[in-house]
């Protein structure tokens, strides 16, 4: 099978499930109790604002003709606009997107560089004290909720020590080294949980294929244990580690909700929770559609990456 | 499972946790709820162990009453979920087609928004209280037992047993309720134990953010929400409700984990 056809098959499964998907984001808005223009209206309860409303989001046409509106204009970029800030959604999101993608990058890196290694020295020494550790380590991340680490970190690092700012966000163009020192706590929040979730595949992927037959050829061969573990092993374990990682980074994207809003990071998460309390349904919706086709090709690079580093695939 | 000693510690804490929730009214030493203003934000002393919060709670009680709202969160949204999932994974395996084209695309769908935004959205639009998170969180774990059930139906569907019940006559009803069933439920159960940890990290962010449980009803969420303004003079009133979230979601993960090192035979 070429890359090719493959991309196209996936595709053709992906723009179901995203026409789906639009349809349960649309249909939230029916969750509304009551009357969903004076619900969108919030504190206005004026009869002409909520009347203005109505007209606006066409709610007095059927349901199926106001979500083909709506998806209509979704597709041409317009989510609609902000009831709070008045501007368009598509504006703001596009605004908090980089700010998000920044903290996925950074938590990224971090993950990679706790999970990996520790995956890799628990095979190799599996069964070993160190082994267990790591394992206890990974399955802390995992348990831990990382709300509550992030809060414990502001009292350790911002409140105690004093090394480290609280909460706030300084974009890298404005002061690179600020920047740095505001995103290494939410960072590092988020990324412990991918290196638990990094770790564990990492050591199991390393168990399969250091009992493989190859791998056994090459020691009979007299390789050194660490040639056989780093170059015969970790290669073929590293495959579904990538196809992970994408995933993973996926999931960051749209999964840092509560980080931002403790460490007041002005991205995605902290834009739906704003939206959330302002009873901003347009935002809400913006940012979920937009996390959802995110972390769908997001997948959908994971398959590709897979398809790529998997020779058995391509026949 | 007897032969695994850190899944029956794990068990062991799950059961505490559990006898800690049932028992709140003779274990808190105070009313969850009385406030007492000539003690607001006392540090850890032998009249109240664990200090107090902002209005004068006392921190223990709350934290001793808050496992209740916590396990009750865990355990009803995935108790909906399981529910729900069985029947309809049962239609989508066992009938195929186009039912479960259309069972199957909702599914993918619903795991395509992770599951925190989809719990956060449904708490949003459904209104913040505890028994709207539980219905969102219930919601928001759907997807992961439907499609656990389908798959286990699908195996199910091609072994010899049901082939041979099919072969005498059975009917599909018959075969569904009374072959496929009890055989796929005890994967649901494995996942269940994993679930119901996420489902608590899920309420205790709903009541962080102010979308579960409401003041002055305690939770470990929304003890952690308060704490939050007060880390400086009260650190103690962040520390306790997160170790508790702590301890019952890793003995919930250890539990799922030697369950299913267990129960599936690859493990063994």
């Amino acid at each position: 099978m070429t890359l090719w056809l493959f991309v196209a098959r996936r595709l053709a499964v992906l723009v179901p499930t995203l026409f789906v998907v639009s349809v349960l984001i649309f249909s939230l808005q029916q969750l509304l109790p009551g009357d969903a223009a004076i619900a969108l209206a919030g504190e206005e309860q004026d009869a002409a604002v909520v009347a203005a409303i109505r007209a606006k989001y066409h709610l007095d046409r059927p349901l199926v003709v106001q979500y083909g509106l709506w998806i209509g204009n979704v597709l041409r970029g317009d989510f609609g606009q902000s009831l709070r800030n008045r501007i368009p959604v598509g504006e703001l999101l596009l605004s908090k997107l980089p700010v998000t993608a920044e903290l996925a990058v950074c938590s990224m890196l971090i993950a990679l560089v706790i999970g990996v290694p520790a995956g890799i020295v628990s095979a190799a020494r599996k069964g070993t004290p160190i082994d267990v550790t790591a394992n206890l380590v990974a399955l802390s991340g995992l348990s831990v909720p990382h709300f509550w680490l992030g809060i414990m970190l502001i009292l350790l690092f911002a409140v105690r020590l004093g090394w480290l700012p609280a909460s706030g966000y300084v974009p890298p163009w404005e002061n690179l080294r600020l920047n740095l020192t505001t995103i290494l706590l939410p960072s590092f929040v988020l990324g412990t949980g991918v290196a638990g979730v990094m770790m564990r595949h990492t050591r199991s992927a390393m168990l399969e294929t250091l009992s493989a037959d190859y791998v056994r050829t090459a020691r009979a061969k007299s390789v050194p244990e660490w040639l056989v573990v780093t170059k015969h092993a970790l290669r073929n374990a590293l495959i579904p580690v990538i196809t992970l990682g994408a995933i993973e980074f996926g999931r960051l994207l749209s999964g840092a909700v509560l980080t931002e809003q403790i460490f007041a990071i002005p991205g995605f998460g902290k834009l739906l929770v704003d939206g959330v309390f302002n009873r901003d349904y347009a935002v809400v919706q913006g940012v979920v559609l937009v996390s959802a086709t995110l972390f769908v090709l997001l997948n959908l690079l994971a398959d590709v990456l897979y398809f790529l580093a998997n020779p058995r695939l391509r026949g | 499972m007897l032969r695994r000693p850190p899944a029956m510690i794990a068990l062991a804490v799950v059961v505490a946790f559990i006898a800690i929730a049932l028992a709140a009214p003779h274990l808190a030493p105070f009313d969850p709820n009385a406030t007492d203003f000539l003690a607001i934000r006392k540090a850890p002393s032998d009249v109240h162990r664990l200090g107090t919060d902002e209005v004068g709670r006392d921190v223990l009680s709350r934290l001793i009453w808050g496992a209740r709202a916590s396990l009750l969160a865990g355990v009803i949204p995935v108790t909906i979920a399981v529910v729900c999932s069985v029947p309809l994974g049962l239609l989508s395996g066992y009938l195929g087609g186009w039912v479960d084209g259309v069972i199957m695309r909702i599914t993918d769908a619903m795991l395509a928004i992770p599951f925190l935004i989809v719990a956060i959205a449904l708490a949003a639009f459904l209104g913040p209280s505890l028994t709207n998170a539980m219905i969102a969180i219930g919601i928001a774990t759907l997807p992961i037992f439907l499609r656990l059930a389908r798959g286990t139906v699908l195996t199910l569907k091609t072994e010899e047993y049901v082939e041979a019940a099919r072969a005498v006559g059975g009917s599909h009803a018959r075969i569904a309720v009374r072959h496929i069933l009890p055989n796929m439920l005890p994967p649901l159960f494995i996942q269940s134990s994993i679930t119901v940890a996420a489902a608590i990290i899920a309420e205790a962010s709903l009541s962080f953010l102010g979308l579960g449980q409401q003041p002055p009803a305690p939770s470990w969420g929304s003890m952690l929400n308060a704490a939050q303004r007060y880390l400086s003079q009260a650190p103690w009133m962040a520390l306790y409700p997160g170790l508790m979230i702590f301890c019952i979601v890793m003995a919930l993960n250890v539990l799922g984990d030697g369950l299913r090192d267990a129960l599936d035979p690859r493990f063994n």
